[in-house]
């Protein structure tokens, strides 16, 4: 009895596996077939490059890339630096106020700025950031979340080290830089990759504040290169589909336990 | 003595805010201060070249309640609120049961999970563009097999928002699973070893034992969960436009349209204002409530 349930609760498991997975293995499939191929499902047909070649030569792409890669990079230091100071105020020092501030710190968690898209359009407008990559990113850098998890992990510091630390004659910036940054380091590696994922799929903001191919992320030129008036046909948007989501699958397959550890951490604190 | 402690302190005070500066100019910049400016540009009319945009009250809010489309997003937010939710938290919890067992491929079983994770809402929506399609679509053909007719998923109002929930189900409910996988890690051996000697079914431990234990994962994830289903609209833009007549739009996308396509800021203004009012109501029972009532474990 338990064992055919056993085998029954594999068979489930395992189709619901294939199911999940089969829309990433069908574009797979399609972007390396001939459109009829790939919708006549021939499977003994011959594989090809040729839609991954009219999907490059159609758009920007490395241009794309770059400014995918450079906006997740200047979103993480800015994160990082931002959230450093914030959470090494709130966990360690002592101040009038704190506590007012960070519950409205915690407010933001609900403000999503993916809700405020009218009026931070404006704002970046009227601070001359409009179609930068810096104006898409500068929304997110004071990151709630990311602030939150900060004071976490510095508030596990023991305070013998901090003490220690200004024993040795170390000033507030020392100690946060020598003490409690390369402590933290498993919570700066969680975020990061938490952060990387996020900026590298983000859409609906830099489809708004970006105008023009030298600052458009991957996601936004995807989504212009599939239009339908642009009459793509399926297995080119696919190919391209897999170009731009190779990166961070690959990284994800190749570093999947510290992915999901990632997103672990940053969920439960 | 007392002297120096007033000193350090002072000091403290200083270190404080100099070090929050950043995050509170960014946050003020980005957060508060739009969230003020919104509310007080939702109180005033369209600027038009004839006429001055003038201060009308809440004439935009009781516009929005008799615009039909508005009602109709409404309608089709809380569906897609009330199906993503219950399903996709099931579903991560089903997940997370299985890839917590001992069945073979169990690697695999776990990546397939939580994959759709790591890929842009954009990108899903072009996976399933490829299932959707009329005629030459995954779903068609498999259809065909069984002679049923071709069916324009996305192009019938009474199938598009439910083509639209199921991506959405499809990519957060890996997500969740990974929560639902951790906190089952932490249930201890002998609960189990416990509910077999006092023979109680499968069942029995599941629902007495390890379905109140996750408790407190279920309401943080349902936060998510809601949150997601005011900001997971992406996907929109790739399969069906907020179409076929609105069947399919949800109130975000909506909110893009009216500022971005219709140039319509204060009708958005008053839009905005009553997500935020929501995503406000969940902020404060999260903190209240929830946070109290889970802190047993």
């Amino acid at each position: 009895m338990s064992s055919l349930s056993r085998y029954i609760e594999t068979a489930g498991a395992l189709l619901l596996a294939v199911i999940w997975i089969s829309p990433l293995v069908f574009a797979f499939w399609a972007a390396f077939h001939s459109t009829s191929d790939a919708v006549n499902f021939n499977l003994t047909s011959a594989w090809t490059l040729d839609n991954f070649r009219t999907a490059w030569d159609g758009a920007p792409w490395l241009r794309y890339f770059l400014n995918t890669f450079i906006l997740v990079t200047v979103i993480l230091i800015g994160q990082f630096f931002v959230t450093t100071l914030a959470g090494f105020a709130f966990a360690k020092v002592q101040f009038p106020g704190r506590d007012v501030v960070f519950i409205l710190v915690l407010m933001q968690l609900f403000i999503l700025p993916e809700v405020l898209i009218v009026e931070n359009y404006a704002m970046v407008s009227r601070l001359g950031l409009f179609d930068s990559i810096l104006g898409v990113g500068m929304p997110y850098m004071a990151s709630a979340f990311g602030i939150f998890l900060m004071r976490q992990a510095f508030k596990g510091v023991p305070i013998e080290l901090h003490e220690a630390a200004r024993v040795e004659g170390c000033g507030w910036f020392g100690i946060l830089w020598r003490v409690y940054v390369p402590l933290a380091r498993p919570t700066y590696l969680a975020y990061a990759l938490v952060s990387v994922s996020t900026h590298w799929n983000n859409f609906l903001w830099p489809l708004i504040v970006t105008n023009s191919p030298d600052t458009r992320p991957l996601t936004v030129g995807l989504s212009i290169f599939g239009a339908p008036e642009n009459g793509v046909d399926i297995s080119v948007i696919s190919a391209a589909t897999m170009m731009s989501v190779a990166p961070l699958l690959i990284a994800f397959l190749v570093f999947q336990r510290q992915f999901v550890q990632a997103f672990l951490r940053a969920g439960i604190k | 003595m007392a002297e120096h402690v007033n000193i350090e302190r002072r000091r403290q005070a200083i270190y404080g805010w100099l070090l929050l500066s950043p995050a509170a100019i960014l946050l003020t910049t980005f957060a508060f201060y739009p969230s003020l400016a919104t509310f007080w540009d939702s109180l005033f009319s369209r600027e038009t070249r004839r006429r001055p945009s003038e201060f009308i009250g809440l004439e935009n809010y009781t516009d929005l309640f008799a615009d039909p489309t508005f009602l109709v997003v409404v309608k089709n937010n809380l569906i897609y609120a009330g199906v993503t939710i219950p399903v996709s938290i099931g579903i991560a919890l089903g997940m997370a049961l299985w890839a917590n067992s001992k069945i073979p491929a169990r690697g695999f079983v776990r990546t397939a999970y939580f994959t759709p994770t790591v890929l842009p809402m954009i990108a899903a929506a072009n996976l399933w563009l490829f299932f959707y399609t009329p005629g030459l679509g995954v779903l068609d053909q498999i259809g065909s097999l069984f002679g049923l007719p071709s069916v324009n998923w996305l192009g019938q109002p009474e199938t598009a928002l439910w083509a639209v929930i199921i991506v959405t189900i499809w990519k957060e409910a890996g997500f969740f699973m990974i929560f639902y996988l951790a906190a089952l890690q932490t249930i201890p051996e002998d609960l189990k070893e416990a509910a077999d000697i006092e023979g109680a079914s499968r069942w029995t431990y599941f629902r007495r034992i390890v379905l109140p234990l996750l408790m407190p994962t279920t309401l943080f994830i349902m936060v998510n969960a809601l949150i997601n289903s005011v900001k997971l609209i992406d996907h929109l833009f790739i399969l069906t436009k907020g179409g076929p007549n609105d069947a399919s739009k949800l109130i975000l996308y909506y909110i893009w349209e009216m500022a971005f396509a219709f140039f319509d800021a204060p009708h958005a203004a008053a839009m905005t204002i009553m997500v935020l009012l929501v995503l406000g109501i969940v902020a404060a029972v999260k903190f209240t409530i929830l946070d109290k009532r889970t802190h047993y474990q």
